[in-house]
């Protein structure tokens, strides 16, 4: 077997924290690898050492069959290797163009550099299919797009391993696709793709070869064909896991939530949801679908109050509210409303906050945080390792702050703050996005409790098996339009992504 | 991209870290010094004695201090709420204002016990609602509170200069000043309280208003740490978006900080006004405001840490006195260029010297490692 890349028991420590512990690593020449593992299990630090961005504390990285001593990413590229980042490392104010030529931009003029990079450009973009537009502004294309500029970035330099850090996580599904279209182009020109995900399904579809992190350690390589989604994920976790989700029919009472002639028309007059029409019962979840970009986002800050309806109506547990009265998040909350934001990040959570200050983040003014004018920090640490424990949040420390958390365990955050206060009507949205596996089992299980509970819920997902599994009723966004809603048992990929695409449901029946 | 620096244990962020960015600032004025011909050695004993040792130097260096609380506290508040207040010079001037209004006012008519608080009330409000205006606009209109409170401190030393030269000119006056607060407003000095108490120290300006600033600091901590306001004021600083999320109301939550924030550099004239001028003079704030924002700075926001430097500046500012008065080429100037050098290292560098430190207490402690692991 012909090796592009080979490591030797690999060490990286981190203070007291060892990232990666004697890892072993052969990749061969035109495959695509997989790499897969839970958040933090030391899948991200690899590849930076590979990439020169990380320096190992042992070991040795031997490229095309050489021992390479590799100590910036000016190195890495110098040795062949590219790498497309998780977040995007791109000006928005410059042209594909110009972004592709950065820091090899040649010369004191820009002219000449410009036409050479024009002609590698435009051969890398012909040759392996990655459509773009050289003259537009980086800020006009859309994130797929921007996806195939960081790879024409990482190819310019005639990579010869392309490592791609959980490229999907911010693509459609369709994008996803022509993603890995390209991917299999590549590998059959002889580039070695190296693919970091946690996704088993991304796995099973276009690896050759998988290794499997955990804990910082490699716990296992196999050829892809011959293994199966529960064998990687019982490696991943270390224990048995359950992939599919056990959801009993729901048995759906009276009308919690609905909305009627719902719209919405943003600050700079576009209207982003138009004419939403739906209702959700206790008990049941109505997951609602779509490409992402479709107004899910404008649809779930609108019921939760964060932003002003402009026409039409809501009833949230009996009280009516019309675009007249100035909601807030406050108000909603207090009918009665728990919400699971899309970004924990941004909203779910302040990050440079304790963990027990989130927990008790927007029910400050409860007696969670002490009954009197002050805070009880008692009451507040008390609260917090009550529903770390309940809920399974690791590390079990209320004073670390929410951002030395991982992905799964902040949701698990999210999730018991909001779950704990026993809402009535509970908006979810992307509740396992940078989630790992064995979280996402979790979430889904409590997800389905607090339904049998008799909470009525809505579920806004891009990870279209997630909607499907859990929902009862799917209504299907497009264009901020409901384009229909239809019953989990007579939904298929086929039907849904019909929809998603803008067909009535008639029409695509 | 070079191996990132291991993080500094919290000991060494809080203690060793200022402490040498202060040995830094201290060695390159000492430098300079050096340079101008004089011993920085004896310079610094000169400064050291007339801050602390002299009788009266740590009266004077207290009665600094206090200011240098107020103004820190009062940006370190907005800081708290990710509002960069630069308008403390404005506040306190019109917390001058508030304080001689409300003695004028009232001072005649009660008696000390009821006066001084109202008077101090009368501060706090004054500065309150010089906070306050910025505070708004910045929340309901989005006009930048950096610009606005800038602009706010123009106004003020405007509008005082119009009220000193004017209205509130004291009759047969010549300089811009008002006239003598009425008595039972004024803040008795910490010498007088204290002879009774059997502690003879110096007489000098330090006065009441030095336990007024202690106060300040445990109002300061209790709010920020302990209170619901605290925690939305903090929420909003952190993260806009997930406070609104959370369903506080950010906007509101700005303008209580701005006004609270202004009222705590208003309390800055309770120790120039009502505890040593005893009358409203042109410019009593002379610089405290701005050099607030270092104070806030260094003392990473936290009551404790603003003690320290508010400390530190209150000695410069004493000490550097005594400099100017002992060497013939040493000026007042080479005070605010050290105070100057202590900005500089210990805010625009402070982190200067965080990746070698970092790497080499990484190394002391990095041995202990594979014994634990």
């Amino acid at each position: 077997m012909n090796t592009a890349l080979e490591l030797k028991n690999v060490s990286k420590s981190f203070g007291l924290v060892k990232a990666n512990k004697n890892i072993n690593l052969a990749v061969e020449a035109g495959s695509i690898h997989g790499i897969i593992g839970e958040n933090g299990a030391g899948k991200s630090t690899l590849m930076n050492i590979i990439y020169g961005m990380h320096r190992a504390d042992s070991g040795e990285i031997h490229f095309g069959g050489q021992k390479v001593d590799v100590r910036s990413s000016a190195d890495a590229i110098e040795h062949g290797i590219g790498m497309v980042h998780q977040h995007f490392m791109l000006v928005p104010t410059f042209t594909v163009l110009e972004n592709v030529m950065l820091g090899t931009e040649g010369g004191l003029m820009l002219r000449d550099g410009r036409g050479a990079a024009l002609e590698r450009l435009l051969h890398l973009s012909e040759t392996y299919n990655l459509q773009v537009n050289p003259h537009a502004l980086v800020s006009d294309l859309n994130v797929g797009q921007r996806q195939r500029v960081e790879i024409i970035k990482a190819l310019k330099g005639g990579a010869k391993v392309l490592i791609l850090d959980e490229p999907t996580g911010v693509l459609t599904p369709q994008e996803a696709d022509q993603l890995f279209e390209i991917l299999k182009v590549l590998r059959d020109d002889g580039v070695s793709v190296l693919l970091i995900t946690h996704k088993l399904s991304e796995i099973m579809d276009i690896t050759d070869t998988v290794s499997i992190m955990r804990q910082g350690e490699m716990v296992g390589h196999r050829k892809t064909s011959e293994t199966s989604p529960q064998e990687l994920a019982e490696l991943m976790v270390g224990r048995e896991v359950l992939l599919e989700v056990d959801r009993k029919p729901a048995t759906p009472a009276e009308v919690r939530f609905s909305a009627t002639n719902l719209g919405y028309t943003n600050a700079q007059g576009v209207l982003e949801l138009d004419d939403i029409n739906f209702e959700v019962r206790a008990g049941e979840i109505l997951g609602v679908a779509g490409v992402s970009g479709n107004g899910q986002t404008q649809l779930m800050e609108t019921l939760a109050g964060m932003r002003h309806l402009t026409s039409g109506s809501l009833n949230i547990l009996g009280t009516e509210v019309t675009a007249a009265d100035q909601t807030d998040p406050r108000i909603i909350r207090d009918l009665g409303v728990g919400h699971i934001p899309e970004d924990r990040h941004t909203h779910g959570l302040v990050l440079n906050f304790e963990a027990r200050e989130n927990m008790i983040l927007g029910f400050h003014d409860t007696e969670l945080a002490g009954s009197g004018t002050l805070f009880d920090y008692k009451a507040i640490q008390q609260n917090c390792e009550d529903k770390m424990a309940h809920y399974d949040v690791r590390p079990a420390n209320p004073r670390l702050n929410a951002k030395n958390f991982s992905g799964g365990n902040q949701q698990k955050i999210v999730i018991a703050r909001e779950f704990s206060a026993n809402p009535g009507v509970l908006l979810v949205g992307q509740p396992t996005r940078g989630v790992d596996v064995g979280a996402i089992e979790f979430i889904h299980k409590q997800l389905l409790e607090l339904r049998d509970a008799g909470c009525a819920i809505l579920l806004v997902s891009v990870e279209l098996d997630e909607i499907m599994s859990l929902s009862d009723r799917i209504m299907v966004l497009c264009g901020g339009q409901n384009v229909g809603i239809i019953d989990s048992a007579d939904a298929d990929r086929q039907t849904l992504g019909l929809m998603m695409a803008g067909q009535r449901q008639e029409a695509a029946a | 991209m070079s191996t990132p620096t291991p993080p500094l244990p919290r000991w060494a962020d809080l203690i060793l870290l200022p402490i040498i960015n202060l040995f830094a600032a201290f060695f390159i004025c000492g430098l300079i010094v050096l340079a101008i011909g004089e011993n920085p050695i004896e310079a610094m004993g000169v400064m050291i004695k007339g801050a602390f040792v002299y009788s009266g130097g740590l009266g004077y260096t207290l009665f600094y201090t206090t200011n240098y609380i107020f103004t820190g506290l009062a940006v370190a508040l907005a800081f708290h709420c990710m509002m960069f207040n630069i308008g403390g010079e404005g506040q306190a001037l019109i917390g001058g204002l508030g304080a001689a209004l409300a003695s004028f006012g009232i001072g005649l008519y009660l008696p000390a016990p009821l006066a001084i608080p109202l008077a101090v009330l009368g501060a706090f409000i004054a500065g309150g609602i010089w906070g306050v205006i910025p505070g708004y606009l910045q929340a309901k209109r989005g006009s930048h509170i950096v610009i606005t409170t800038i602009m706010f401190n123009f106004l003020a030393a405007s509008l005082m200069v119009y009220l000193l030269a004017g209205p509130m000119l004291e009759a047969g006056q010549q300089s811009p000043q008002t006239a003598k607060l009425a008595e039972s407003t004024l803040l008795p000095k910490m010498a007088d309280i204290l002879s009774p108490l059997g502690f003879d120290i110096a007489s000098t300006p330090l006065n009441a208003s030095f336990l007024i600033a202690l106060g300040a600091m445990a109002v300061f901590y209790v709010l920020v740490w302990h209170t619901r306001l605290g925690f939305n004021i903090r929420s909003v600083g952190q993260n806009q978006e997930a406070a609104h999320y959370a369903g506080i109301n950010v906007a509101r939550t700005i303008i209580i900080t701005m006004a609270i924030s202004g009222g705590f550099a208003g309390l800055l004239a309770t120790n120039e006004i009502l505890g040593f001028n005893h009358k409203v003079v042109l410019n009593f704030t002379a610089g405290y405001g701005f050099t607030g924002i270092a104070v806030a700075l260094m003392g990473r926001n936290h009551p404790i840490g603003i003690f320290l430097a508010a400390l530190l500046f209150g000695a410069l500012t004493q000490g550097g006195g005594e400099l100017d008065f002992e060497f013939q080429s040493i000026t007042r100037e080479m005070v605010l260029l050290i105070q100057g050098m202590i900005i500089l290292f210990s805010g625009a560098l402070a982190y200067m010297f965080n990746p070698p430190l970092a790497r080499m207490i990484a190394k002391f402690v990095a041995p202990k490692d594979p014994a634990n692991g």
